[in-house]
């Protein structure tokens, strides 16, 4: 077709070439077992201990973007989803240890805590899941920031509810003793949990990457960039806008069920902890909202940062360290890393479109 | 007379105190060309808002090839077959031209014919659409490297790329050269040569004097002239809403 020749010469990468979304998981599987193999042949098992909470904060911050990167709806209840997912983890925990006389706690209490753990993130994915669908519902009628401060008064009416509920331990908290041995991996159970979630950030990116390049993908943008527009263009806002909270909901949810083994006792302060709704805020805001990528980025850079702060500076300095990094970013470089080197080449690319026009004999 | 494709009965909107739209009615039959005219703030933009489901009518209905409007959400209605331009350009920011393109032609005009496209022919049919509005040359820019009459062919390219039946172009000229608006009068002309009914609503009275079939006048939110475009402009009730006593 002469149409398609015509127009090769102005044709750039768009975003549906590369690999796709099955090659992707592949090559993300492939790039994790080798990160743990490096880790493992170091073999100190700090490593698995500050690592688990980077990969924690990589699973959430992609949460995090699906809504507020890709849809632009800003998310600041990230802690309540993934205390929902821990204390899933404790509800079911305290069933097997407290009621296991009933025949519930008994069946449970058969399966082996690693098989349980697995489980355990499915349920916890689910029940966040539905409460991701069911505040989207609720506030999704809610534009801009009247959403934000709704999705926080639902963190707060959590942890209300968590405090006065004392089957998962109330205010005082509840323990959940992890197996000390995992046979089969170094760096016992700890090194268990860090696999684990290293699986989760697999499948985080992966589902992240694959909405940025389906038809669902470039409708959130949509909603993003304009949500009028997107309606009239024939985009189902509402529909599309519910997704978007039921999925990232569902993964924060799932990146919190496996908290309560790593941390040993889980209270309400530290499960709804301020950390979880800023950094799931700040790293993909650092590193760029637009693509996987930048979420991944973000929390790689503040999250390792944090861990060593944390050890080398000053554990409370952290979340100032942060919140002035945010600063930064807002103002010098708001669309993150990812999106300063876009613009940066988009910016080169118009003044070369600029001096080819005027010619090249023409000096500025 | 071929059959109506829009009518439009009784239809009142109001924000707070002030009346917007009073009880206008209006049809437009298939295939039509019409004319939208009144002064600034006169409703034009409220009754294409309440046409497409921005914004809903407090009553009065509108009906749409056979199919009753009223509480149905604007995509839904734009699977209907409903497309609009935006008086002031809506671009997606965030996204190439081209990929402004891919927005309507993944769901709606997918949803109308009821397959999706296969990414060479997104390809094509996208092209082709610049191609036509002439914005083949900035297919990677984004919108905020365009001029204003730029965005408002994208604009157009944009809610052609739906397939619609009816195409409500709101001020779709504004700010444009003398021959730019001959080019959007003919691209508008040639859509409407493949079957397409348009409203146009312009401020230019030399373009919609030239495109309309009929011409529809609002002032102050209702209706006070409809019929042929060189009687209403003799009207006097128009002359006086535009010139004065």
């Amino acid at each position: 077709m002469t149409a398609a020749a015509t127009s090769e010469p102005t044709v750039r990468p768009v975003k549906i070439a590369g690999v796709s979304t099955p090659i992707f998981a592949v090559l993300a599987l492939c790039v994790a077992a080798l990160f743990y193999g490096a880790l493992a042949l170091v073999g100190n098992e700090y490593l698995y201990f500050a690592g688990y909470v980077v990969l924690q904060f990589v699973v959430m911050a992609t949460a995090w973007n699906i809504l507020g990167g890709y849809c632009g709806y800003v998310n600041f209840g990230s802690a309540a989803f993934f205390a929902m997912g821990a204390y899933t983890t404790v509800s079911v925990y305290t069933v097997i240890t407290d009621m296991s006389k009933t025949l519930v706690g008994q069946l449970l209490g058969t399966i082996p805590p690693p098989l349980l753990l697995v489980g355990l993130i499915v349920f916890a994915g689910v029940i966040a899941g539905l409460v991701g669908l069911g505040m989207g519902y609720l506030t999704l009628r809610l534009r801009g920031v009247f959403f934000s401060i709704a999705t926080l008064a639902l963190s707060v009416v959590l942890q209300t509810l968590v405090v006065n509920w004392d089957f998962v331990g109330g205010s005082r908290g509840a323990y959940v003793i992890r197996p000390n041995e995992f046979p089969l991996l170094p760096g016992g159970f700890i090194g268990y949990l860090f696999v684990i979630m290293l699986l989760l950030v697999v499948v985080a990116l992966t589902v992240a990457r694959g909405i940025e390049r389906s038809r669902l993908g470039f409708g959130f943008a949509a909603i993003r960039d304009d949500e009028v527009a997107a309606e009239a263009a024939g985009v189902p806002t509402l529909r599309l806008k519910l997704i978007a909270t039921t999925i990232s909901g569902a993964l924060m949810g799932m990146a919190g069920a496996p908290f309560p083994y790593y941390i040993g006792y889980l209270q309400p302060a530290s499960a709804f902890g301020l950390e979880y709704a800023v950094n799931a805020i700040a790293m993909p805001m650092v590193g760029g909202t637009q693509s996987w990528f930048g979420p991944l980025i973000g929390a790689v850079l503040l999250g390792s940062f944090q861990q060593w702060a944390t050890v080398s500076i000053s554990s409370v300095l952290n979340l100032l360290i942060v919140g002035l990094l945010l600063i930064f970013f807002v103002i010098v470089a708001p669309n993150g890393i990812i999106g300063f080197i876009g613009d940066l080449s988009r910016k080169r690319r118009l003044a070369k479109l600029a001096r080819a026009a005027i010619g090249d004999g023409v000096r500025p | 007379m071929s059959a109506q494709l829009l009518q439009i009965s009784g239809l009142s909107k109001r924000f707070g105190g002030f009346t917007a739209l009073n009880d206008v009615s209006l049809t437009l039959a298939a295939g039509e060309r019409l004319g939208l005219i009144g002064p600034n703030g006169s409703g034009k933009s409220t009754l294409v808002n309440c046409m497409s489901g921005t914004l809903v009518n407090d009553s009065g209905r509108v009906q749409f090839d056979g199919h009753v409007l009223d509480g149905l959400a604007p995509h839904k209605r734009a699977y209907l077959g409903i497309a609009r331009s935006f008086q002031l350009p809506r671009p997606f920011g965030s996204m190439s031209v081209r990929d402004n393109m891919r927005i309507p032609l993944l769901y709606t005009a997918a949803h109308r014919a009821g397959r999706q496209r296969s990414e060479p022919e997104i390809r094509d049919r996208t092209e082709e659409l610049l191609r036509l509005v002439g914005l083949i040359d900035k297919s990677d820019a984004r919108p905020i490297d365009l001029t204003q009459v730029d965005m408002r062919k994208l604009e157009l390219a944009r809610a052609m790329a739906a397939d619609p039946k009816l195409l409500i172009a709101d001020e779709a000229m504004a700010g444009l050269s003398n021959a730019e608006v001959d080019d959007i009068l003919n691209l508008l002309m040639s859509l409407n040569a493949n079957g397409i009914s348009i409203i146009l609503i312009e401020h230019i009275m030399k373009a919609v004097m030239a495109f309309s079939q009929r011409l529809v006048v609002l002032v102050s939110g209702n209706k006070i002239a409809d019929g042929a475009p060189a009687e209403v402009i003799r009207n006097e009730d128009v002359v006086r809403a535009y010139l004065g006593q």
